[in-house]
Parts: C-alpha cells; sequence; structure tokens
C-alpha cells in the first residue's frame, strides 16, 4: 500500500526507514487518517518526516505521488444526500472491531477505491446499517458513523482544504537545509566539531564516584576521595578567510559563519586569519589585509601543532598566475618568493586536518570564472560548499585524518 | 480510534488543526510526541494544556547540560549510605530505602495516567536521547541494585521538546511523531493575544500585530521577536496607554520585541527608512 510514495520520499532525499513506514500502516490501520487525504498528508508527516528541513522535500514527493487526486463534487453531492437521515452513531466494541477487523482485513487502497466506483454506479438510494452500500451506522467501507478497518468516511465531517494543494503550497521551503541558513544554525553544525577527551591537562576538580567507592572499600570503609579531570573538547581550530573583493557578494553568509564560529565557546582554541585570494608568506590579523596587522605564516606553522583543524573560506576564483608564479601577488607591492600553490601544499601538509569552504553552488565550480584555480585548490584541499549541508560534511571530513 | 482520549486544546491555549492531530496521533500510536518550533511558540505549554485538557497529572522533567538518562529513571544515594553505615545507626541492608526514583520513574510507577514532559532534551549531551530508547519503548526499566523492575501501569502520554540545538540521533527519532510548531499567521495570532488580553481594544491589536508582523519580516534579524515577546510587548503598550496611531510610526518599548543591539539598530534604520521613503514598506533592502 503507498510504496511507491515510500521510494518516492526516499527518491526526493527523505531519510524514511521501514520502521517509520510499518508505524504508519499501523497507524492507518486504526484509522487516524480519517480516511482524506488531508488527514493522510499530516499522519505520514507525522511519523515519517523528523526534521522540518525535509518538509519541503516531503511536499515535493506528496506532490508528485497524488497529483491530479481529487474528489469529484458532483459525486459528493449526490452521495450526501443518501447521507441524510442517518442512523445513530454505533458504537463498535473492542471484540467487535477485532472480528470485523479479522473478517475484512487491512484495506487496500486501490481495490478500495475502485470497489467504491462501482458501487457509486450501482447504488441509487440510502442504504443504513448494511454492510455493502453507502450508507452510516454500519461497518460497509463507505460511509460514516460506522467502523470499517479503514474505510472510505463519506459525509460527516466537513471536506477541508485538499492536501494536494496545500502540498503544493510549499511552506516549508525556507528550512531546506541545502539552503543557507542564519547564525545559528552553522553554530549548531560547529558544534559537531568536538571531540572529547580527559587525558588533557587541567585540574583534578571532579568527584570520581566509581573509584572513590572502590578505594574507600579498600581502605575497609574509611571515606577516601578520588578526584578526576572533566572531559573537555580538545578541538582546536584555524580558521582562514578570504577577504578579498570577489568575495564582497558573500559577505553576508560569511559574516553569518564568522559571527557562529565566534560564539561557539567550546573550542579549545581557536585563530582567525584573513588573506586576499590566495595566501603566501604573511596572514593578516584583520580584514584589511595591511601588513602591518600581520603574522608570518612560517611563524604560524611552526608554533600551532599539527592537530590544529583549518578551516578556509574563500571562492578560489583568482587569476592564474595568483596561485602559479612568483611575485604573482594581487598586491602589486608585495612581493612574493614561491607561488601561492606552493603554500597551499605547504599549509595542507603541515594541518593535515582541513577542508576548504567555498560560497560558490557546488554545481558552478566548473564554470565560473576562476574555474582554473577552483580546480587547483581542489586538488590540495577537500572542497565543500558554504552552505549548512556542506558544512555538515566538512565537519565530518574534519574529524577524519584524510 | 480505540483511544477515548482526544485533545482539541483548551480556552487559554490556541491550537492549530494539525498541532492537535499529531498530538491525538502519537496517543493512539503510543509514541512519543517530539515538538520542536522557533523558541516561543508555546512547546512547553502545549503538555500543560493537554495535561489539561485530558484531566490528567503532568511530570516535568527540565533536562539541563548535566542531566544524565539515569537520573530520570532512579538514583542510588550510596553517600547516603555509606553514610548511614558508618554514623547513623540505621539498619543500612534495606538498599530500597536508598532508590529514588527519577521523573520517568516517577510516571512509570504512577497509578493514574499522566502526561509526561521532557523539556529541552537537546540541552543534555548527544548519547542522551539513545540512553532512553530502550525505557520509552517498552515502559519499563530494571534496577540491579533491588532486582526491582519499575513497569508502567498506564502508558504515560509523552511530550518531548527540543530547541534544535543538537540534531537528535536518527534511532530515537525513528520512534518519535513528530511536530513542528509553525509560526501562527495573523488571524491566529489575534486569536492568542485575545485569550491572553481579553479587553484590549481591536484597533490597537490590529495597529500592534501590523507592526509586529512587519518587524519579522525585516530581513537580517538575528532574532525574530517570537509569540512570548508580542505578549509582553502589548502589555507594555497597555500599561503606557500608547495611542494606536503612534504604534505603527515609531513602534514604542521596541526593547520588549528586539534582545540585541544589531537587531535594535538594524530596526531603527528600516522604521527611519520605511518614514522618509513616504510609500510605507516599499524598500527592505535599502542598505
Amino acid at each position: 500500500m503507498f510504496t511507491h510514495f515510500f521510494y518516492q520520499l526516499r527518491r526526493e532525499g527523505v531519510p524514511v526507514s521501514i520502521t517509520e513506514w510499518m508505524t504508519l500502516m499501523e497507524a492507518l490501520g486504526q484509522g487516524l487518517a480519517e480516511s482524506s487525504l488531508s488527514g493522510f498528508y499530516y499522519l505520514a508527516r507525522a511519523v515519517l518526516v523528523k526534521s522540518e528541513s525535509h518538509f519541503d522535500q516531503y511536499d515535493l514527493a506528496f506532490q508528485k505521488y497524488f497529483q491530479g487526486i481529487a474528489t469529484p463534487e458532483q459525486l459528493l453531492d449526490q452521495v450526501s444526500k443518501w447521507m441524510e437521515n442517518p442512523l445513530p452513531a454505533k458504537m463498535f466494541s473492542e471484540e467487535e472491531r477485532n472480528d470485523i477487523l479479522n473478517k475484512l482485513g487491512l484495506p487496500n487502497w486501490e481495490s478500495l477505491k475502485e470497489a467504491l466506483e462501482e458501487r457509486m454506479r450501482k447504488q441509487d438510494g440510502p442504504h443504513h446499517g448494511g454492510n455493502t452500500w453507502v450508507g452510516t451506522g454500519g461497518n460497509s467501507p463507505f460511509g460514516h458513523s460506522g467502523f470499517h478497518p479503514g474505510g472510505i468516511r463519506i459525509g460527516g465531517e466537513s471536506h477541508g482544504q485538499s492536501a494536494v494543494k496545500v502540498a503544493s503550497e510549499r511552506n516549508y521551503r525556507e528550512y531546506r537545509n541545502d539552503k543557507t541558513l542564519g547564525v545559528r544554525q552553522f553554530e549548531v553544525a560547529l558544534r559537531k566539531l568536538r571531540q572529547f577527551s580527559t587525558r588533557i591537562d587541567g585540574a583534578k576538580d571532579q568527584l570520581d564516584l566509581e573509584d572513590t567507592i572502590d578505594e574507600t572499600c579498600k581502605n575497609a570503609g574509611q571515606l577516601k576521595l578520588v578526584w578526576t579531570r572533566p572531559r573537555k573538547n580538545a578541538v582546536k581550530l584555524i580558521v582562514l578567510m578570504d577577504a578579498g573583493g570577489s568575495m564582497a557578494p558573500y559577505a553576508h553568509i560569511c559574516s553569518q559563519l564568522f559571527s557562529a564560529v565566534h560564539r561557539s565557546s567550546h573550542f579549545k582554541d581557536l585563530k582567525f586569519y584573513y588573506f586576499h585570494n590566495c595566501f603566501y608568506d604573511l596572514l593578516h590579523l584583520d580584514p584589511s589585509c595591511s601588513p602591518r596587522r600581520a603574522v608570518k605564516t612560517y611563524d604560524v606553522m611552526h608554533s600551532l601543532g599539527s592537530d590544529y583543524k583549518v578551516i578556509i573560506i574563500g571562492d578560489a576564483a583568482m587569476a592564474p598566475s595568483e596561485l602559479t608564479m612568483i611575485d604573482g601577488n594581487i598586491f602589486w607591492d608585495v612581493s612574493n618568493e614561491e607561488p601561492g600553490f606552493t603554500w597551499l601544499q605547504r599549509l595542507a601538509k603541515n594541518f593535515p586536518y582541513n577542508v576548504w569552504l567555498n560560497p560558490i553552488p557546488e554545481k558552478f565550480w566548473d564554470r565560473v570564472h576562476g574555474s582554473h584555480t577552483i580546480k587547483m585548490v581542489r586538488s590540495v584541499f577537500p572542497m565543500y560548499e558554504l552552505t549548512l549541508e556542506g558544512l555538515d560534511q566538512a565537519i565530518k571530513k574534519l574529524m577524519v585524518r584524510k | 480510534m480505540t483511544d477515548e482520549l482526544i485533545y482539541q486544546g483548551t480556552e487559554d491555549y490556541i491550537v492549530s488543526k494539525d498541532l492537535s492531530n499529531s498530538v491525538n496521533i502519537s496517543v493512539a500510536l503510543k509514541r512519543p510526541l517530539l515538538i520542536k518550533g522557533e523558541p516561543g511558540t508555546g512547546k512547553t505549554v502545549l503538555a500543560e494544556s493537554i495535561a489539561r485538557s485530558l484531566g490528567l497529572r503532568l511530570i516535568v522533567w527540565n533536562i539541563k547540560s548535566t542531566t544524565k538518562a539515569q537520573d530520570g529513571l532512579y538514583v542510588y544515594d550510596t553517600v547516603q549510605r555509606l553514610y548511614d553505615s558508618q554514623f547513623g545507626g540505621q539498619n543500612v541492608s534495606d538498599i530500597k530505602q536508598y532508590i529514588k526514583l527519577g521523573k520517568l520513574g516517577e510516571a512509570f510507577q504512577s497509578e493514574e495516567r499522566v502526561v509526561l514532559l521532557i523539556d529541552e532534551i537537546d540541552k543534555a549531551d548527544l548519547e542522551f536521547p539513545n540512553d532512553l530508547l530502550w525505557e520509552l519503548d517498552v515502559m519499563n526499566f530494571y534496577i540491579p541494585e533491588t532486582g526491582e523492575t519499575i513497569a508502567t501501569k498506564h502508558r504515560p502520554i509523552v511530550i518531548i521538546t527540543s530547541n534544535a540545538e543538537k540534531e537528535l540521533p536518527d534511532a530515537f527519532l525513528r520512534r518519535c511523531v513528530f511536530h513542528y510548531i509553525d509560526f501562527p499567521d495573523q488571524t491566529m495570532m489575534e486569536e492568542i493575544v485575545h485569550v491572553h488580553f481579553p479587553q484590549l481594544d481591536t484597533i490597537l491589536l490590529a495597529e500592534a500585530l501590523k507592526s509586529f508582523y512587519w518587524l519579522r519580516s525585516v530581513s537580517g534579524l538575528q532574532k525574530k521577536p517570537s509569540t512570548s515577546e508580542l505578549l509582553d510587548w502589548v502589555q507594555a503598550i497597555t500599561i503606557g496607554g500608547i495611542d494606536p496611531d503612534k504604534i505603527a510610526k515609531e513602534i514604542p518599548f521596541l526593547g520588549a520585541l528586539l534582545k540585541k543591539n544589531q537587531d535594535f539598530d538594524l530596526a531603527l534604520r528600516q522604521l527611519h527608512l520605511r518614514e522618509t521613503d513616504g510609500t510605507s514598506r516599499a524598500s527592505r533592502r535599502g542598505w
């Protein structure tokens, strides 16, 4: 039942599991969808989708699968006439329900739909209390105030907005996680960048209860306290940010990432440097990239251990000469004795945990102006696009040595 | 539906159709309901409302960054026992008196059905939800110290809220029914404000909401004002006796709505732009 919908969801990228699908089947068996498409829409969403960032994909899948299903109006009018003067709502006990459930089994939507169409053609007037025709109070699959395991409710409650219409409004487009998002979401992503360790230095100021009990027992019941170091995040991070002119269009997202990184207080150490297009023997301390406020790249590499993780943010789009030539630096009056590419390789070798985040969307990397240099940079650093999804992947990459 | 408990909101808590649906689905399926949404959309209050509407007792388990899953089940007070054995002179052979049930244990042991709210589950350590999987699935747990099994007499209705500060593990999510509380639209917001301030002037309310939704639409705000901030603000306006005409023009008591310096400056700039432009909300990106 609806199996294609399951695969449609997975095709759209909603991570639905078999467990959740079985739960949905159970819910349908209990009649929780109220036998209406919009009921089904909300039920399936509540059971199958576990993050608002997948709501949009869900809407798309729903739209594709259920397109063209709408209730013909005149059919409804006709049936609602039959439903006038209904029997009082019949209460079914648990046993009766189970009886009926065993007798009829779980419904099959396709055959149910066909059966309804056929009965619509044959039925000529109201039938109440029976088990075949559209009516009330019986256990026919069609009608209301009766019971059928997952029959189609007709009348009894108003048909509201069609679910396909709700789905096609795509109200949750904003929440997709392959879209670039705000500071808060970046912070959440950065929080994954952590590695707990108790072996790092620090005061032993936490009571180790287990060991205290052990030691006390060994000490013949005289209390003996054992202290331990608290678990702390051991991740140290270097962020290198391109402050060049070609980055201007991405200033907003970069500043969001910037504030997210700065607000994350869980890193053991955090260094921030700037460069213009490519870095050479100097790394700058502020975005203006003036040589007076700068440190030597060599000093950084020698003073910081190789356990620092490096995130580089830049569009990697520049003139090829800036990467390959001596004195290729974009600033005319600043010379460099070694080409930028050598510096990239040197840094990557010195800090084996490294990623490059590019604000240009991945699908344009081959076509955009500067695709040549992007390709060269990618040969040195693993590159991800600067979106929430890209950052997630980048952080996963940072946790393992490449 | 076999379950006679149907939730439809309470008079002081306006609930959307799909939210009450989700609540009923989770009750019928006997799964925990995971609630997410912008801060201030009433995630925590929902549990109170459910408890009141169904006439059940509410047990709240507030999660902090130091909370361990074990705390919710039971705590074995070893230190007290040790103390008693050395100085108390009591009989310490009965371990039961040193077992204190946590909130989850309390909910399991309750004589009648209860609503259990696990508030802000994302505050705890990443592994926290995983540690609770089994207990929430089978609704019982074993205390090795006493050899007892604490099992539910009546399966509690479990509501879990999250502010999305951390991703929750997939295995945990698979077992939940999920609902995302949308930010209420203007008509629903009117109802909500009306519930809290029944005597509020309609013109004043309309003006306040107009400014409020304009403010939310300003792009680049770090923290958008939410329902609870709107309620504070409306109260400030009524106490201050502000003229409705003035609200749209200068948004008095802006500090009640915006809590960050940059947001404050940005809003003032936009407000100024809107005024000087003449055409009320023409340029939102003038800078």
